[in-house]
């Protein structure tokens, strides 16, 4: 590892601390986060060429205390807050007391926030990424980016939102926010890794760091456990999910030598501890879905069994359109395609034309014997789909073709 | 999600034009500067140009190796693109209110939303 990475590895984790401490002895959220921002900045050109101090966190809240207290002195009206920091003056041995992480990151996925802004404000606040590398990481310009931050913070500032954990009753309804948010950055690395993005940081790393750091913290509660497995088993098949060339690989042709068997292990070892300990709910039943998928060492291994009743207990626990199109695909496998066809039609309706109605019907006529009507779904699922890889994909399966050696 | 709004203008639109007063076509100016700028302060826009008329279009292909091109104008084309918004929303009924502000949807003209593909890679 260069120095580098290792000074943004380490300022990427004293972020939350850093602005945690700030904002307990100062309030103010936005102009705090500000503050913390540019002494992420500084670090990241000063720390490289002359070390890292031996208080890194000391330092960090000490440059970023004396920003605030710049921004502070320039506004005149404030001048008797600032006397007060003054006499706060930070003591550079000072670590912070309390964890402030998960304050922080219900704080960013307040519910006054859209998705995009609390995806936004929780990379930067939380992830102490700075605004150009989220903007990299999401494809959008740099301004667009400031303009979300800017935005929520405001916004929290005028919902009233405060520093402090969330009441007993909204407890349960934030962190759902918190890990949606988190679902949400692993799944916008899939939407938009092109492989060719060198030097950019990678959002489904981002997502599974952020819910690591979530779990440590909360280790007893199922859901953020379930959450963890799920992203470390769907990220063990990535190296097998595409060809060099972009190409996608369904789940039942993947090389599966290429699955990253320890972070498997690992998601296996956590959602079966889950399962044993806690509530169950769906980011558990979805882990453990993958984790069956991932046990099989060949495809023809795989307990469709087990996969079916555990989407029959996730469409109880979350229906959506996905849960019944995959539901019906396990039918398949377990009961075989002209059952899992007639249940298709049947589902048809709640299913309103999802975009992979489909690919799954065209799926299951492949398997029923049904080619030639396969081809036909096969082709409008690839005009519906809004994937690049999987509409490659889909129209390679359209195409009468040479079968592959 | 990405959404590309295309603003298209045809003969319609074209016609249309013709009979607003200077007055309205100011109007009608700024309402796009004003489209834009709230755009950009929601944090949704990505990028957004007006193009020139197709006129100054140029056709180029590639034949043995080198590089061709040719001037217009070309046949009369009937709807041209006249300009676009590519926008970072929500949804896509977001992209659809955004792109039912432009000045041209609200003269009935024709303004059309596209998703754009991503790299997504679900497994299948």
């Amino acid at each position: 590892m260069n120095v580098t990475t290792e000074v943004e590895d380490l300022l990427r984790s004293l972020a939350p601390q850093v602005l945690g401490v700030l904002v307990r002895r100062n309030g103010g959220f936005d102009t705090c986060e500000d503050a913390v921002q540019e002494a992420l900045l500084a670090a990241a050109q000063q720390w490289p060429n002359d070390g890292i101090p031996a208080n890194p966190t000391g330092w960090l809240i000490t440059v970023a205390q004396r920003r605030l207290t710049e921004v502070w002195r320039s506004e005149a009206a404030r001048r008797r807050r600032e006397e007060a920091v003054f006499t706060a003056e930070v003591d550079d041995a000072e670590v912070p007391a309390e964890d402030d992480t998960l304050t922080l990151l219900t704080l960013c996925c307040h519910p006054s926030l859209t998705r995009v802004s609390q995806v936004a404000l929780t990379l930067r606040a939380v992830g102490g990424l700075t605004t150009a590398e989220i903007a990299r990481a999401l494809l959008v310009p740099e301004s667009t980016v400031g303009q979300r931050i800017s935005r929520a913070k405001a916004k929290i500032k005028a919902a009233g939102a405060r520093f402090a954990p969330p009441p007993a009753a909204e407890r349960d309804e934030r962190l759902a926010a918190v890990l949606a948010v988190l679902y949400l950055i692993f799944n916008e690395g899939h939407t938009t890794s092109s492989g060719s993005a060198l030097n950019r940081v990678e959002l489904t790393s981002e997502g599974i760091r952020l819910t690591r750091q979530l779990y440590q913290r909360m280790p007893e509660d199922g859901e953020v456990t379930g959450l963890l497995a799920l992203m470390l088993l769907t990220d063990a098949r990535r190296p097998a999910r595409t060809l060099p060339d972009g190409t996608l690989v369904p789940l039942a042709e993947q090389d599966r030598r290429l699955w990253d068997r320890a972070a498997i292990a690992e998601g296996t070892e956590l959602i079966t501890r889950a399962l044993q300990t806690a509530t169950i709910g769906p980011y558990q039943l979805q882990a453990a879905i993958a984790a069956v998928h991932d046990e099989a060492e060949r495809p023809e291994d795989t307990d469709w069994t087990q996969i079916l009743g555990l989407y029959e207990l996730l469409n109880a626990a979350a229906p959506g359109p996905m849960v019944t199109l995959n539901r019906i695909v396990a039918v398949a496998m377990v009961r075989g395609p002209s059952t899992a066809l007639a249940e298709l039609s049947r589902a048809e309706s709640e299913l309103a034309g999802h975009y992979r109605v489909d690919a799954v019907r065209a799926h299951l006529l492949e398997l029923a014997g049904d080619p030639e009507a396969a081809r036909v779904h096969y082709e409008s699922a690839a005009r519906r789909t809004l994937s690049l890889p999987e509409q490659r994909y889909l129209t390679a399966k359209a195409a009468p073709r040479p079968r592959r050696p | 999600m990405r959404y590309l709004i295309l603003i298209h203008s045809n003969p319609r639109s074209r016609a249309l034009w013709e009979t607003l007063t200077d007055e309205q076509r100011m109007e009608f100016g700024r309402g796009y500067m004003q489209l834009t700028e709230e755009l950009a302060a929601s944090g949704e826009l990505v990028v957004s140009q007006g193009l020139t008329d197709p006129a100054l279009a140029k056709r180029v292909w590639v034949q043995d190796g080198e590089t061709m091109s040719s001037d217009g104008p070309f046949a009369e084309v009937k709807e041209y693109l006249a300009g676009f918004y590519l926008v970072d929303c929500e949804s896509e009924a977001r992209a659809l209110e955004w792109a039912a502000k432009a000045p041209d949807a609200q003269l009935g003209g024709p303004v059309e939303v596209r998703p754009i593909l991503d790299m997504s890679t679900l497994d299948l």
